[in-house]
Order: C-alpha cells, then structure tokens, then sequence
C-alpha cells in the first residue's frame, strides 16, 4: 500500500502543518490578509487546517484607502462567506493627513499606509504571530528568510539573526518584545498558487482576469481609473483596454498588463510564456537594489 | 520563461493535468567555496527554463560588472541572495531555490561550504531526500568533501550524486574521473552509511551531463544530473515504516467532535486500525480520517489529517499516536549525537529545552562522551561544544518522551536544543538509544555548588541590595522587579521587613546595636540565597555605610548590587504613606532615620534611582539593564 502524493498535495500539508504549530504555540495570532491570489491560498488552506472548526484567528487587513474597489468588495463578500473575524486597519495619521500617493509619492504611501500602519495594528492587538502569504521565489532576499521568521520591537528583521530551522520542528519561542511571522507558502511557486488556485476552484478577485477597463498609461505603466482621485492631466482621457493585473495592491501604484486571458488556463498560460517576473508589475521594488531587502530590515512584510 | 514546452502554447489543460501529477524532490547542494556549487544550481535553474527574461537580464548586466567569467553568464550571481553577502561574494545562509521539469517539482537546499557553517549545511541536509557533492576535478576528494559527506549522512541523507565538477579544466579525462570515484569509495563505504552513491562527471560551467549526455564524456554512460533527479525513488520509504503520528493540536468544535490533528510522520493509516498512544500507553481504534474534502479511505506519511477514535481517551499536544502492533517506545534518559549551533559553547550540567515532533520539556545535558572531528572522523575528548562541532553525550529529560532512534526514524527520533534565556535553537540532536537504568547518567560525579545551582536556573545569583529612607520607594521597585525578574523565567526571593522582622528578628528592637545585627542576620541570610543560586532582593533602610560594606564583602563582588533609592527627605516625608515621619517629628519614634538618626548616602552605588525623575516601573527596568549587562 502506498499513498502518492503530488507536489501540492505536499506544499499543501506542508502548509497546514505550520499553521497548526502556530496555533498551538502562540498566544494571540492573525492571518494578515492582502486579498491578493497568495492570500486567497492562505485562507483556504486555513479552513482546511481546522476543519471542521473555523479557523481560530482573526484574518486582518491593512487598508492603505487606495486599494482597487473591487478588492474591497471581494474582501467583504470572503469575510462574509466563509464566516470569519475580519479587522480592518488604516493608518489613521495618514487618513487624517488625507494621504494621496500623487501628492506624497509612492514610497511615503507605501511606508506610512503598510508598512507603519502594520506594526500599528498588530501592537494595538497584541498579536504575537502574524501568518503572510510571502514565497521564496518571490525575491531573492526572501530565498533565505525562515518559514518562521522573528522581528524585534521595532518590527525590523535581522538576516543574520535567523535561527536555524531543522526538519519541520519550529522554534517559537520569542524574547521580551519580538513578534513572529509565518509564511506558510513559503515554498510555493508562482506557477504552484495558479495551479492550485486552479485545481481547488478558489475564488479570486476578478482583476487577475481579463476585461475592457478604463486606464491611462503613465510612464509607460498602464493605471486603471477606479475612482475620481486620480488627476487626470490636461486632454487626457481614460481608454477601454483589455487588460488585467498580475499583482494586486495599490491602484495608482499597479501596473495592469493588456491581455486577452480572462480563465485560469489562459492566465498559467499567460504566465509561463511570458517574459517578466512578477514584481514587475509592482511600483515599489525599482527603487534601489536590494530594495525589498531594505524594506524588510525596516518592518514591512 | 524564455522556453517551455509546446504543450503549454497549444494546450494548456493538457499541460496543467501533467503538472498537478508532478512529484517533490527536495536536494541539498554541498561544495566548498570553489567548487562551483553556485555556478550548478544557477545552471540547473537556467536549463529548466525558470529564468524569466527580466531575470536574465539583470543576470547580464550583473555579470559584466561584478562577474568573475570575463563578461560570460556567471550563474553563480543568480543564487547568491542577500546584499551583505554579495559583496563578501560568500553564501552566508541556507537559501532555498524552486524549478521543476517534466516529471517533478525540486526544492533546493543551496548551503555554504565554508567550515564554519557546518550547522547550515546540517539544517539543509535535515529536509532533503537526495544529496549532491561536488568535487573539483582538478583538486579531487578534499578534507571538506568528506565532512560535507559526513554532515549529509550523519542527519539521514541515504543517496549521494557525487558530482565531479569542472571536468573542462582536465581536459574531460575518464582516468581523473574514476581516481576520484574510487578515492570517494575508499572514504566512503566505510565510513557512511549510504544506501547509494551515483558518480556524474559534469562542468557547471559548460552544461556537461547537467540534462542531458555530454559529447565531451563519450566514455560515461550513466544518467546526468537531471536525469538522476527526475528518476530516484525515495518517496516510499517513510510510509513503509511502522505509523507515527504526532499530535499537533486537539480539534473541538463542538461536543460532538473530538480530532486529533498531525502530520502523518510515518507509515499508514486506514479507519479500522488499532493504535497506542504514547506515552501514556492508551489504545483505541481509528474511527475516521477527517478532511475538508471528506473522509479517507487511508493516509500515508507526509499527510496532515485529523483523526478521530472510537474511544473517548485523553489525548493533547506532544502525544505521538502509533500502530498497536508496532509502537514505539518511551523513556527520558538517552544517548544522542549533537551538533550545536551557538556561538556559546554548549554546557554539560546546563538546562535547556528540547523539543521533538510536538514534545516539549527540559534537559539535561551530561558530560561528553567525546566530540567527532569532522575533517578526520577521529573521536576526540571534549568538555564542551563549540559551534559547528560535534559531539556524543547522555541527556536526561524531565518527562518520559516517545520516540524511536534517529536513524530508523527521523521525525521521532530528532530534536533541537533550546536556550531557556535567548530563547535560541542553539542545536540539533539525533536520538542514538534510551539509556537503560543501570547507564544512567552520574549526576554525582560532578559537585553541587553555587556555580551548578545557578547553572540549572540559567541564571547568575545576585544580592540586590535596596538601600534608601523610609518611604523611599524601595518596596515598591523591589516588588516591581520580583515580579518582572519572575516574568523573565528568573527564581527570586524577597527580604524585606515584614518576612524578616515576624519571624528571624523578632527578638531584635531598633537600639543602634539591634539595627547592626537586624542587618547582619538579613546579610547572612541572603548569602545563602545566593549560594542557592537565587537572585536575592532586600528591602531594607539600611542607613550605615559600615554594616553595607560588611554584606558586600560576604558574597562575590560582583553579585553584590547596591541600589540607592535616592529620594530626598522632604519628598518622602511629603509622601509619609505609613505616618511615620508625623509621628518622628512628634517625637514618638526614637531613632527615626533621617529625622532624629542620621542616613550615610552611599558613595558608589551599583545603580542610582532618582525617583524624582523616573517611576518605579522605569526604575526597575533600569536595574533589570544592569543584571542582563553586568
């Protein structure tokens, strides 16, 4: 007798292992949840974790204001269905100073509406463990980050800090102060979260797919008008393209690529022929070289 | 991707249902800084096609400028990650790489050779099912290959591709090829326990049996690298051992239902089964095989599932569920190989914690039997562990654990070791044997002193010594810190008027000549303390620098910490939260410090608190500094 098992069958365990350690050892966790496809994975394996229980954390968003409609509606209806606690956190300095990434730039934006909003909301919730959605493949910095990944008071990351991680047994234990954060994808692929996505029938928001949209293209990115705060300049006017986005997050700060893939075949297709890897399509990682690094040293995710 | 097949371009379901039926393989890369090791797995990944053309481009662009091959791909850049080692151009850590080819998905352990990080090739040899060494064709079987072979075997890697790397600069020659085979062999087939080596010639560089056979090496006929990697069997052997599953989590929703969640670690499980719960010794049989997707008919090893019993028995977390007919066994004393991790060396006689499959408890660890060189294999005597090194000893747990030894099982028979104060994995241990009563570990043979006492509270004993007027605030700060330092995992104990007056010094009265010796006793009383290994906190006036300086000199200088609550007189008597400076100025208190006997201010206090400026939370946060500095 033997059971087989594939690949996502294995992440897929692998990933459930690790979120059950979680809730075993730690005080008071959280799934942080961006509604983007690696988060949508996230929640599903977690409702597969502790069936037939729910699962027994919160799931948090970190709201910037500035994220697509759509993925705010997607949100709501998910929290709904699935019947989970669902916390919603803005920076309220930066709602108050009305922040606007056309007028601040974007890594003020980002800096203050993600990465300050999130040490915000998990200190106010005394959250000890916070899940993420984050891959190794994603980046080369995170090729080297644990699965179980410890941050100081000031929520900085020390890479040369990690302790080492052996067989599947996780050290969560923390000093006075420190925080952890999980990453149960941490060994998924790209094409491993479509291709499950894809098998599992998970509902995603429908921006990854193809549709006419209005947008306007700016230094050659192309930006989807989804609300009137975006300045239009003079004579400009939006156009009907088909298109859809490869990364979710920030609308002025999103890239949407033209595309005709509007099912999830079309979309793996799409994205084993092409030609750019995924970060691409996100504002924030040109800035410098090891840019993310820097980031994550600073405390975002 | 540059290229993939033209299934996906024509016919992407065909393409998917392929790919969901894609097994994992995961490997670990081990070579020394030159062998070329990075310069493998970049190829790996380039010949797969996981290179997007942004990547690629950036590659290019890297390799004109920081590359070392004349402007041609350096590969090497590809997978050397973090910023601070780019520019050492060493791996510093273990990175984690992703591609697959037709038939699997490959998650590569990529770990630096250099001696020093020994534990990360350890921690990345702990998950993988296949190893490849690599060797220098033109530096043959070094020192470091045999340890990186010994690091490999000893934490359960069975197959080795001993890959002979930069065949190009001998000249592709068969005869350097099978010298270094056979100097291997000689090495290895009596030293490791291997159940399979596969010697490829291959250069990095150049592509050469990387996927497919190389015109240069027209006398191998075996399989390449790639070849090897898709082909392998090594799924199997877990789930032909006898079922281990341990219990990670109870489920409960509700009265109804009872689970018990884990990942299968070991063998099979169908409903039906008989199984023992260990260690209690329990048993009971499996009623479902609870999914989010439905029942199963039967799970295997690398599953995470959710069992229920037909028995309503006691089961919770650290608990390993087995098969009846072959469970394994239990015991708290035993003999374990350890490699540790830390920059402190690891202690015989220490406390630590240890934790294995979802136990937890606390150990000991006895005197060393000996260490491993891992350059010579030779046993050499020890009395501690240095990091990176190796070694035999007993250990003793607090708890009976279940388990089966290392070698014939890794998830039971595998822990890490971690330090009670910085909370560190400070090492790994593979579980040899349980010690039968007669080997216990001789505790006896070392002496109980100040030093082993504190060592098993994982602290170093201190007298803190409050000194200040009455209504200072001494009391207050000095309960604060009690109960942080307690908080901290740290063993305290209090003197202070109330505990000491009733009972030890109740015969004494408040003439100068009873104050001396109220002081001596509470002096000779926290000696004690702290040769318990204690961490002895006073409260007391204490207005004479004379008596301050005698319990200074009765414990170690530096254990003796002297804390002056500076507060002045008029903010205290201000306060008089008892009414006693009222009544001394009335002249109903004779003697009354400060009022009608004089305060001596110590001259160098450990540590000053002006409680003028900070509050007694700050106050004891600052002594809290001193103790984890000092």
């Amino acid at each position: 007798m033997h059971d087989r098992m594939t690949h996502l069958q294995r992440l897929e365990a692998e990933a459930i292992h690790i979120m059950r350690e979680v809730v075993a050892e730690a005080e008071n966790p959280v799934m942080l949840y961006s509604i983007g496809k690696d988060s949508s994975v996230m929640l599903h394996i977690a409702m597969k974790a502790f069936h037939p229980a729910k699962p027994p954390f919160p799931i948090m968003h970190i709201d910037t204001m500035w994220k697509f409609s759509e993925m705010i509606d997607f949100r709501e209806k998910m929290a709904n269905d699935l019947g989970l606690d669902l916390i919603v956190h803005i920076n309220p300095e930066g709602k108050e100073m009305g922040m606007n990434p056309f007028i601040h730039g974007s890594s003020m934006h980002t800096d203050m509406m993600k990465t300050q909003g999130l040490k915000q909301a998990l200190d106010a919730h005394g959250f000890d463990v916070a899940f993420g959605g984050a891959r190794r493949d994603e980046e080369k910095s995170r090729a080297k980050e644990r699965i179980f990944s410890f941050r100081n008071e000031s929520h900085h990351w020390d890479p040369k800090r990690q302790r080492p991680e052996l067989w599947n047994l996780y050290n969560s234990r923390k000093n006075q102060g420190e925080s952890i954060r999980v990453f149960p994808l941490s060994n998924w692929t790209e094409l491993d979260i479509w291709q499950y996505i894809h098998l599992e029938k998970i509902p995603i928001v429908p921006l990854y797919l193809a549709k006419p949209r209005p947008v306007v293209e700016r230094d050659g990115v192309l930006i989807l008008v989804d609300d009137d705060r975006l300045p239009m300049e003079e004579g400009e006017e939006p156009m009907m393209k088909t298109v859809r986005f490869r990364t979710l997050g920030c609308y002025p700060l999103t890239g949407a690529v033209e595309s005709e893939a509007d099912t999830l075949p079309q979309i793996i297709q799409e994205m084993l022929l092409t030609t750019t890897s995924e970060r691409q399509g996100r504002v924030i990682d040109f800035d410098s070289t090891a840019s993310m690094e820097k980031k994550k040293q600073e405390g975002y995710f | 991707m540059a290229h993939v097949s033209d299934l996906i371009a024509t016919d992407i379901e065909s393409y998917l249902a392929a790919h969901e039926q894609k097994e994992l393989l995961r490997f670990i890369t081990c070579g020394s800084v030159d062998d070329g090791k990075s310069t493998l797995i970049g190829r790996m990944l380039y010949e797969s096609h996981m290179l997007f053309d942004d990547h690629l481009a950036a590659l290019e662009a890297d390799s004109k400028k920081v590359g070392t091959q004349d402007g041609e791909i350096d590969f090497a850049l590809l997978v050397d990650g973090l910023a601070a080692e780019r520019e050492q151009g060493i791996t510093i850590d273990v990175a984690y790489r992703f591609f697959s080819t037709e038939k699997r998905k490959y998650i590569v352990a990529d770990t630096p050779g250099h001696e020093e990080y020994t534990r990360n090739m350890a921690t990345g040899a702990s998950t993988a099912d296949v190893a490849i060494i690599l060797v220098d064709a033109s530096q043959g079987v070094l020192t470091q290959t045999r340890r990186h072979s010994f690091i490999v075997s000893m934490v359960g890697v069975k197959r080795i591709i001993l890959a002979v790397n930069k065949l190009d600069l001998v000249d592709y020659s068969e005869d350097v090829f099978n010298k270094i085979v056979s100097d291997y062999h000689n090495f290895a087939d009596e030293a490791l326990q291997l159940d399979e080596i596969t010697a490829i010639p291959i250069s990095a560089l150049k592509g050469d049996n990387i996927v497919g056979p190389s015109e240069n090496t027209p006398w191998y006929n075996g399989q390449s690298i790639i070849e090897y990697l898709e082909s392998v069997e090594v799924s199997s052997s877990a789930q032909s051992r006898p079922f281990r599953m341990p219990v990670q989590w109870v489920n409960r929703p509700s009265r109804e239902f009872r689970g018990f969640t884990g990942l299968i670690g070991s063998g099979i499980v169908s409903p039906g089964d008989r199984i023992r719960v260990l260690p209690s010794g329990t048993e009971s049989v499996v009623e479902r095989i609870v999914t989010w997707e439905g029942d199963l008919e039967m799970a295997g090893a690398g599953r995470s599932i959710t069992l229920t019993l037909s028995d309503e028995i006691d089961i919770s977390r650290g608990d390993i569920i087995t098969a009846a007919d072959n469970p394994c066994s239990s015991a708290d004393q035993f003999q374990s190989r350890i490699l540790w991790m830390d920059e402190s060396a690891m202690m015989p006689g220490r406390q630590y914690l240890f934790k294995s499959s979802t136990q937890t408890t606390s150990m000991t660890l006895g005197q060393l039997k000996h260490r491993i060189d891992v350059n010579t294999l030779e046993e050499l005597p020890a009395k501690v562990l240095d990091m990176n090194e190796i070694g035999v000893c007993n250990i003793s747990l607090s708890s009976r654990i279940a388990f089966d030894p290392y070698d014939e099982d890794p998830t039971m028979g595998g822990f890490i070791i971690v330090d009670r104060i910085t909370n560190n994995t400070v090492g790994m241990g593979l579980i040899d044997f349980e010690l039968r009563r007669a080997d216990n570990i001789h505790w006896q043979s070392m002496d109980v002193t100040k030093k082993s006492r504190a060592e098993q509270k994982s602290q170093k004993p201190r007298l803190v010594w409050f000194t200040g007027l009455s209504g200072s605030g001494k009391s207050s700060i000095a309960n604060i810190l009690e109960k942080k330092l307690q908080a901290m995992g740290r063993h305290t104990i209090s003197l202070d008027g109330d505990n000491v007056r009733h009972g030890l010094n109740r015969d004494l009265g408040f003439t100068k000549a009873d104050r001396v010796e109220n002081i001596r006793r509470i002096g000779e009383t926290s000696k004690l303390m702290v040769e318990a290994g204690l961490i002895c906190i006073t409260s007391f006036i204490s207005p004479f620098e004379s008596e301050r300086l005698m319990v200074r000199n009765l414990v170690d200088s530096d254990e003796f910490v002297e804390v002056f609550v500076d507060t002045p007189l008029e903010v205290c008597e201000q306060r008089d939260v008892k009414g006693l400076y009222a009544k001394a100025r009335a002249g109903e208190l004779p003697n009354f410090t400060g009022i009608s006997s004089p305060y001596e201010s110590p001259n160098n206090p450990e540590i000053r608190i002006d409680t003028t400026q900070i509050s007694a939370e700050q106050a004891a946060d600052q002594i809290i500094d001193y103790l984890s500095k000092a």
